[in-house]
C-alpha cells in the first residue's frame, strides 16, 4: 500500500529527507511495523527506528501511539518529542 | 476560538482587545507570554529556530482549545505561536483566556500551555557559540501534562 511519509526536525536532518511517497507491503499496517520496516534500510535509519530512540508518530496529523494502525494513502509523520512553547 | 502560527511578533494589548471585543460577560482575562531565554544548559543562546508541522500544528492547537473549553466555562481562547528565527527576549508564544470569573481562566491558561508543550508539533533548534543543537524534550513538561489526565 502507498503511504505519504513526512519527517521533521532532528529526524529530517539525520536522514536528509523531509518526506517520501512509499509503497510498503500490506502487512506493514501499524506504526511499530512501519518503524521496523524503515529500520531495515540500515545506517542512520536503523539508529532512528530500531526502537531505542523515542520517535513520535502522527497519522493524518493526529498524534498516535506505536500500536496505531495505518492504511493506504495515510499521511504518516515521524519526529522527535515536541519542544514548542 | 483563534489559533495563529506566524513569524511576525504579536501585541498583547491588541490581541486582548480583539479577544474581549465588547463582550460584557467577561470578568477575567488571563494571559501567558513565553519569551526566548538567553541561556540554556549553561550555553549562551544566540538565536532559536522554530520548526513546525504545517496543518497538524493548527489542528493540535485547535483541539487543545476545544478541550479547555469543554473542561471550564470559558468565553474565548486565543493561542499565537511564532515560528522561524527568534532571538533572546523575543516573544514566542501567547495564550489568552477569558471567562466570567478568574478561577476558570487561570486553570485553562495553564492547561493550554501544558498541553501545547507536549502535544503541539513544534521543535526548537538553538544556535549557540558552539554551533547548532536541537532542544531535548523535558520530563517536567510530560509530568505537567500528566496531572491534567
Amino acid at each position: 500500500m502507498n503511504l505519504n511519509i513526512l519527517y521533521f526536525a532532528r529526524v529530517k536532518e539525520l536522514i536528509n529527507l523531509s518526506g517520501e511517497e512509499l509503497i510498503v507491503p500490506a502487512e506493514v499496517d501499524t506504526i511499530v511495523k512501519l518503524k521496523v520496516y524503515l529500520a531495515q534500510r540500515g545506517g542512520v535509519w536503523t539508529e532512528l527506528f530500531n526502537g531505542k530512540q523515542l520517535i513520535r508518530a502522527a497519522v493524518n496529523q493526529t498524534l498516535v501511539s506505536d500500536n496505531a494502525t495505518i492504511k493506504k494513502e495515510d499521511e504518516v509523520a515521524f519526529f522527535p518529542p515536541v519542544t514548542g512553547g | 476560538m483563534t489559533v495563529k502560527v506566524q513569524a511576525e511578533n504579536f501585541d498583547l494589548a491588541q490581541e486582548m482587545a480583539l479577544l474581549t471585543d465588547d463582550d460584557k460577560s467577561v470578568g477575567a482575562v488571563v494571559s501567558f507570554v513565553g519569551l526566548v531565554r538567553d541561556l540554556h544548559a549553561g550555553e549562551k543562546i544566540q538565536s532559536l529556530i522554530l520548526e513546525h508541522y504545517p496543518g497538524m500544528t493548527e489542528k493540535a492547537l485547535e483541539s487543545i482549545e476545544y478541550e479547555a473549553k469543554s473542561r471550564w466555562q470559558l468565553r474565548q481562547c486565543m493561542i499565537i505561536h511564532r515560528i522561524g528565527q527568534l532571538k533572546p527576549q523575543d516573544q514566542i508564544v501567547l495564550v489568552l483566556v477569558s471567562s466570567a470569573h478568574r478561577s476558570e481562566a487561570f486553570k485553562a491558561c495553564e492547561f493550554i500551555m501544558d498541553y501545547l508543550k507536549t502535544q503541539a508539533p513544534f521543535w526548537k533548534k538553538e544556535i549557540t557559540e558552539k554551533g547548532e543543537r536541537w532542544v531535548d524534550a523535558r520530563l517536567s513538561d510530560d509530568e505537567a501534562h500528566a496531572r491534567w489526565q
